[in-house]
C-alpha cells in the first residue's frame, strides 16, 4: 500500500500550512504506536477508565421474535461516556500528551466524540476545544453542556450548513493557526493521512473483541458483522480484524434520512461520487461541479457527506456492502430494541439495528449476526418524542 | 520564459484575488478590465466553493453569496474566454482539488487551456498529491503554481526547486484574511528560496494595507491580496469596481516606490 492509501483512496490532500502536522504526527504515531510503555498505558486506560472489554450481548428475546439468526450487541454503548469515542480519544490524547501538546481540538456532530474529547482532556489534564455546528448545539444542547461540566469550551460553527462537515472545517481553520501546542483529535476514520490508520488502529479493539467473545460463546466467528457508518469508526473498529475472514459478512449502514432517492440524506456511498474533500480521496456526496452537498440525517452523527477512505476502498472491491436506512426504519428500531431488550441505543446504532431487523429474518436459526451499538440513546430521546410528535419536557 | 514569471519583469508585482461570480459575474467581469488597467501583474480568480478549509470568513462568504447567485465553473471558463484577448496580465484559477476533480482533471484542463486561462492554484493539494493535476497541466501548457507556509521548513528546497510561475509565499498560520501585522516568516522563507532558485516570490494572506503592501515588496517580488479586496465587493455590491479600481491603484503604487 502507498503510504496513507487505501487502493486509490486516502491521501493528504490539506493545505501547505498543515503539512507540517500531519507529519509530524505520522513520525510521532509510528514511534509510539508499538512503544510497550504506550501500548501498556492505553490498554490500561481502556480498561481501567472506559470500562473494556464491552460486553458482546446475546440478544435472546430480539432473535426469537425476529425469527431468523442469532443476534448478538456489541454494547459500545456500555463504555464510560457512552459511546465507542473514547477508544479513539483515550489513544490520540496520550499521543498528544507524548508529542508533548498541551491542547486539544476536536469536532462534533452529535457531541459523543466532543463529549469523549472533553473527558480524555479532563482526565489527561489538556486544554479542550470543541466545535460544533451552531444546528447540532441546538439538537444536543445536553451534551453542549456536559462538555462544559468537563472543563471544554464549545465553539458554535456557523458557516455553511451549520453541521458536521462546517465544524471539521472549522477545527482545520483552527489547526492550521496554531499547532505547536495543540493537536487535532479528529473523530473518525477519515481526514489526511495518518487519521484513517490511526483512528481505525485505536478502534480495532471492537472488532477483536468481538472476535474472541464469539469464538467463546459460539466457539466460531460471526456470520455477519453489522456497523453504522457516518465518517466510519465504529463500523472499521468492528470490521478490520475480519477483513482477512472471508466468510465474515461486512455490513455498513449509511443515513439514508428521508430516503435515498431523495434530496434529504447522507448516503455517501449509495448516492456520492468519488471526490476530494476535508483531506482524503473518498466518497462524497456532492453536485456535479464538486460542490458538498447539503446532507440530512436524523442523527447529527451519520450526519456527514463523506465516508472515510477504506471503507471506500471495502465497497469498491466488494469486500462489504453497504445499506441505506431511513430516518424512519431508524427510529422504529430504537424504539423495537428499547421494548424488545430494554436497550435505549443511539439513534446513529440504531441505523445498524435496522437492517439486522431486516436482515435476521432471513436468514436460518444457525447462522449469527453481531450488531455494534456504538453508543447510548439518552441523548436522543428528545429528538425521538419530537420526531413522533410528543411533547416532552425536561 | 513562462508567462507568468514574466510577469514578474516589470518591477514588484501586484497580484490581486477576486472571488469569481461576487456578487455576480457581469461585476467580476468588470472588475478583471479594472484590475487589469490599474496595473495588475496577474490575476486570481477564486472558483467558489462550499467548504474553502483555507479561507478566512471574509472569502468564505463571498463563496456562499456566488454560489447563491449561481456561479458555476462552467460560466467561469466562459467568462476567461470571452475577456481574455483584451486582458494583459495572466488569469490564475484559484480553485480547491473537488471542483477540478469532479468536472474530471482531463476535461477541466483542456477546457481551461482553450479559454486561455494560464495556471492555476489549489491550496488543497500539497507537493506530494499534485502529480495528477501537475501532469495534464503542463502538457496543456498551464502553470500548477507552488505554494509553500511558514511550517513548511525542509520542505522549502523540494518545493522551490520544482515550482514553476512563481513561488506563493504564506505569510503567516492560519487562513486567509486580513492581519493588523506580518511578522518575519515570509522574509525568512523567501531567503530560504533565494539559495536554491531565482524564482519569483510572491506574498499571500493577511496584507491589507499600502504600508503592509509596501513592506512586503522590499523582499519579495510581489504582494498577493485577497480578503482586502473581496471586502470591498462585500460592503459595495455590484457598486464596487471603482473603490476596487482606487484600492488597487494605491496598492499598485505604494509598491513601485523604491
Amino acid at each position: 500500500m502507498e503510504k496513507g492509501r487505501f487502493g486509490i483512496y486516502g491521501g493528504q490532500y490539506i493545505p501547505e500550512t498543515l503539512m507540517r502536522a500531519v507529519t509530524e504526527l505520522e513520525q510521532a504515531y509510528e514511534r509510539w504506536r508499538s512503544d510497550p510503555g504506550f501500548v501498556s498505558e492505553l490498554q490500561n486506560l481502556l480498561a481501567q477508565y472506559a470500562g473494556r472489554p464491552s460486553l458482546l450481548y446475546f440478544a435472546e428475546k430480539m432473535s426469537r421474535d425476529l425469527g431468523g439468526a442469532k443476534i448478538y450487541l456489541k454494547r459500545e454503548d456500555l463504555n464510560h461516556t457512552g459511546s465507542h469515542k473514547i477508544n479513539n480519544v483515550l489513544g490520540q490524547t496520550l499521543l498528544a500528551k507524548k508529542m508533548g501538546k498541551t491542547r486539544i481540538i476536536a469536532e462534533t456532530g452529535a457531541g459523543q466524540h466532543g463529549v469523549a474529547a472533553a473527558t480524555a482532556a479532563a482526565l489527561l489534564d489538556m486544554e479542550c476545544e470543541v466545535f460544533m455546528g451552531a444546528e447540532d448545539m441546538e439538537r444536543q444542547a445536553l451534551n453542549v453542556y456536559r462538555m462544559e461540566l468537563l472543563g471544554a469550551k464549545v465553539n458554535r460553527v456557523t458557516s455553511g450548513t451549520s453541521t458536521l462537515k462546517d465544524a471539521v472545517n472549522a477545527t482545520m481553520r483552527e489547526w492550521a493557526g496554531r499547532m505547536t501546542d495543540t493537536h487535532y483529535c479528529l473523530g473518525s476514520v477519515m481526514g489526511p493521512h495518518p487519521f484513517p490508520v490511526m483512528v481505525r488502529d485505536f478502534q480495532a479493539v471492537i472488532g477483536e473483541e468481538i472476535k474472541v467473545q464469539c469464538m467463546r460463546f459460539e466457539g466460531r466467528l460471526p456470520d455477519a458483522v453489522i456497523a453504522c457508518v457516518g465518517g466510519g469508526s465504529n463500523s472499521i473498529g468492528s470490521f478490520y480484524t475480519f477483513i482477512g475472514e472471508e466468510e465474515v459478512e461486512l455490513i455498513g449502514c449509511e443515513a439514508a434520512g428521508k430516503g435515498v432517492d431523495t434530496a434529504e440524506n447522507a448516503a455517501s456511498i449509495a448516492n456520492g461520487a468519488v471526490g476530494v474533500f476535508h483531506g482524503m480521496k473518498s466518497y462524497f456526496c456532492q453536485d456535479e461541479y464538486g460542490q458538498i452537498a447539503p446532507v440530512y440525517s436524523i442523527s447529527a452523527g451519520l450526519d456527514y457527506p463523506g465516508v472515510g477512505p477504506e471503507h471506500a476502498a471495502l465497497f469498491d472491491r466488494g469486500r462489504a456492502r453497504y445499506v441505506p436506512i431511513t430516518d424512519e426504519e431508524a427510529v422504529d428500531a430504537f424504539a423495537y430494541l428499547a421494548r424488545s431488550e430494554g436497550i435505549i441505543s443511539a439513534i446513529e446504532s440504531a441505523h445498524a439495528v435496522a437492517y439486522a431487523m431486516r436482515y435476521a429474518p432471513t436468514l436460518p436459526k444457525d447462522r449469527i449476526l453481531v450488531v455494534t451499538l456504538s453508543g447510548r440513546g439518552d441523548k436522543d430521546v428528545a429528538a425521538i418524542a419530537r420526531y413522533k410528535g410528543v411533547s416532552v419536557s425536561e | 520564459m513562462n508567462k507568468i514569471s514574466a510577469a514578474f519583469s516589470a518591477g514588484k508585482a501586484f497580484v490581486p484575488f477576486i472571488t469569481g461570480g461576487d456578487p455576480d459575474l457581469e461585476t467580476t467581469e468588470k472588475l478583471l478590465y479594472a484590475l487589469d488597467q490599474a496595473g495588475a501583474a496577474i490575476i486570481e480568480i477564486g472558483i467558489p466553493f462550499s467548504d474553502p478549509i483555507a479561507e478566512g470568513p471574509v472569502i468564505e462568504a463571498a463563496d456562499m453569496r456566488a454560489l447563491q447567485a449561481g456561479c458555476t465553473v462552467d460560466k467561469l471558463f466562459d467568462l476567461v474566454a470571452r475577456v481574455r484577448p483584451d486582458i494583459q496580465a495572466p488569469l490564475l484559477f484559484m480553485t480547491y482539488y473537488n471542483p477540478i476533480f469532479a468536472y474530471g482533471i482531463a476535461r477541466f484542463i483542456e477546457r481551461a487551456a482553450a479559454c486561455g486561462l494560464d495556471g492555476l492554484i489549489v491550496p488543497d493539494l500539497p507537493f506530494e498529491e499534485r502529480e495528477e493535476l501537475y501532469q495534464p497541466c503542463k502538457a496543456r501548457g498551464l502553470t500548477l503554481i507552488s505554494l509553500i507556509a511558514p511550517t513548511s521548513d525542509t520542505r522549502i528546497r523540494q518545493i522551490a526547486m520544482e515550482s514553476e510561475g512563481f513561488l506563493y509565499c504564506v505569510s503567516s498560520l492560519g487562513v486567509t484574511g486580513e492581519r493588523s501585522a506580518i511578522d518575519d516568516s515570509a522574509k525568512y522563507m523567501i531567503e530560504k528560496v533565494r539559495e536554491i532558485s531565482d524564482i519569483p516570490c510572491a506574498v499571500g494572506f493577511g496584507i491589507s494595507t499600502a504600508e503592509q503592501a509596501q513592506a512586503i515588496s522590499a523582499f519579495a517580488d510581489g504582494v498577493i491580496i485577497g480578503s482586502a479586496i473581496v471586502r470591498i465587493a462585500a460592503e459595495l455590491g455590484r457598486d464596487c469596481v471603482d473603490a476596487i479600481s482606487a484600492y488597487a491603484k494605491t496598492i499598485k503604487q505604494a509598491i513601485a516606490l523604491p
